[in-house]
């Protein structure tokens, strides 16, 4: 079977890809997601949408995806596991699919105590890794979990997973990675990366292994827009490491947005330098006017046409 | 053991409330152990609620009395045959005393005085914590004894998610991150390698997402029995 989606085709033409995010409102209405989407339209080769994303009740990401596919664009579907049973699972996949949805990115998801219901119940009837294996299963074998056939094969999807390098036991993370892949992960997007050292120590133990041939995987890059929004990471974001002189960096320069950008940047001249990054995942949430003069500014515009 | 914690004195002098003529309940096992709910406890509960009648001026008349277990039928009955009357029973059991009582005396009127927290152990003095859902199908033998199931926050068996730092769980820094503990122990024991095998979705089953269990041992059912 062929790749049907344009983030595999650019992936395995060999292009650094990029991908951008977009982190649905807490409401029905799109308009200003949607102007976000095509202000990058020509600067990404496919979108994440989040899935409710922190615990917050927002569109769902298949809606977005909906929306964003009437644009000609092409959506990378975040499924989490914490709010549906395998059931609704493997049905929504089956609804994204029938609408031409073809990446999905399979994520455990923040737990709900951080969000604005923190009194539902956490469902996990399935973890992470499950859900990648249930996928592959659909589409290779065509069979659900409970090892029904489906009616009719799937199409090609693309399945993607995350990484986090900055999360412990550090001496397991590459370990987990290797579970993923085995599980059916074809992609891979890494947690921001903000401490470089530890991520290059991660991708040497992943290189040794040699699971960059086996999957592709992308760096995690977020732009710091402000001391306020590091410090915010650094303290409250689950499994993420600021480090201190980056905020000092920040801190100590004229224009902080500016020097926010360099970073993010620079970040990304350097991915593009490690053997066995395949492209970046470029996550500026609540900054997305800026992922153009990102893309531009790290050498990764125009991008790749494909088919 | 059933690890339980007093309801809010207000609660259940609310609860209380319709009744004059009460009997505070003690339980002589898991809730005396954690204590929550026995003698001790019960005496206490019962010198406050006198107290709070007696401010607000309202008359009422509270006698206690502890069972050994309020989970079995022959304590009950032993308790039940020179029972004093009463209009209500505050029972200091775990929600599964006080249903079994239910079930046992159905004209009484049996209410909760405890908030049934979960399975546990006393991790040290004046600490509990809770380390079995009662899954109905064990798997302490892939992780050598800590369970994923109860300890992660996201029941995960694949091991750790990505909010695990400094061996501590994104919910909250005073819970241990369970697949740190296990990749440890598992480390320690030399079979890491056990964290390699994928484990497929878990039957729910057997546990409470199958519905309410009855457990049934034929070999040891009388022919009449209960």
């Amino acid at each position: 079977m062929k790749p049907e989606s344009n983030l595999e085709k650019v992936l395995v033409g060999g292009h650094f890809a990029v991908t951008g995010e977009l982190g649905p409102p807490m409401s029905a209405e799109l308009e200003t997601l949607k102007h976000h989407a095509d202000a990058m339209r020509n600067h990404v080769d496919s979108y994440n949408i989040t899935d409710n994303q922190t615990a917050i009740v927002r569109t769902s990401s298949i809606g977005v995806a909906a929306a964003l596919m009437q644009m000609g664009l092409e959506p990378n579907v975040q499924m989490t596991v914490r709010d549906r049973n395998r059931i609704c699972l493997q049905s929504d996949l089956l609804g994204a699919v029938s609408f031409g949805v073809r990446n999905f990115l399979c994520l455990q998801g923040d737990h709900a105590k951080f969000g604005n219901e923190p009194q539902s119940k956490n469902v996990n009837d399935l973890d992470s890794m499950q859900l990648i294996q249930a996928l592959k299963n659909m589409r290779d074998e065509g069979v659900f979990i409970s090892g029904e056939k489906l009616e009719h094969p799937l199409p090609r999807i693309f399945i993607g997973a995350v990484a986090n390098p900055f999360a412990d036991p550090f001496e397991y993370r590459h370990l987990r990675l290797a579970k993923k892949i085995a599980a059916g992960a074809q992609f891979i997007q890494t947690q921001c990366i903000f401490d470089m050292d530890r991520f290059e120590k991660w991708m040497e133990k992943v290189r040794e292994l040699g699971l960059h041939e086996k999957v592709y995987i992308m760096g995690g890059v977020t732009p710091i827009k402000s001391i306020g929004a590091a410090r915010y990471m650094q303290k409250n974001v689950a499994g993420m490491i600021v480090p201190d002189e980056l905020i000092d960096r920040i801190r100590g320069a004229k224009d902080r947005k500016k020097e926010g950008l360099n970073i993010a940047i620079e970040t990304i001249q350097r991915l593009k330098e490690i053997e066995g990054v395949a492209g970046v995942h470029v996550m500026a949430i609540a900054w997305e006017e800026v992922v153009p003069e990102i893309v531009e500014r790290a050498g990764l515009y125009p991008r790749p046409q494909v088919d | 053991m059933i690890v339980g914690e007093r309801k809010p004195l207000a609660e259940i002098a609310e609860m209380l409330e319709p009744f004059r003529k009460i009997c505070v309940l003690g339980c002589g096992t898991c809730v005396t152990v954690c204590l929550s709910g026995g003698e001790k406890e019960a005496a206490e509960t019962a010198a406050a609620l006198s107290l709070l009648r007696q401010k607000e001026g309202k008359d009422v008349e509270i006698f206690t009395h502890t069972l050994l277990r309020q989970c079995e039928y022959e304590y009950i009955d032993d308790f039940s045959k020179n029972m004093p009357e009463c209009d209500a029973i505050l029972s200091l059991a775990c929600g599964v005393g006080v249903q079994t009582m239910t079930a046992r005396l159905p004209d009484k009127i049996i209410l909760p005085g405890l908030n049934t927290q979960f399975m546990g152990y006393p991790l040290e003095q004046g600490v509990w914590s809770e380390n079995c859902l009662g899954c109905g199908d064990c798997v302490l033998d892939l992780t050598l004894g800590i369970c994923p199931i109860t300890r992660c926050s996201k029941s995960m068996l694949n091991g750790p998610c990505g909010g695990s730092q400094n061996g501590k769980c994104e919910v909250d820094d005073s819970i241990d991150c369970a697949w740190h503990l296990i990749y440890e122990r598992l480390s320690k024991m030399g079979m890491v390698d056990r964290m390699d095998a994928i484990q497929p979705p878990k039957d729910w089953s057997t546990s409470h997402h199958g519905g309410p269990r009855t457990m049934i041992r034929e070999d040891v059912r009388l022919e009449t029995g209960e």
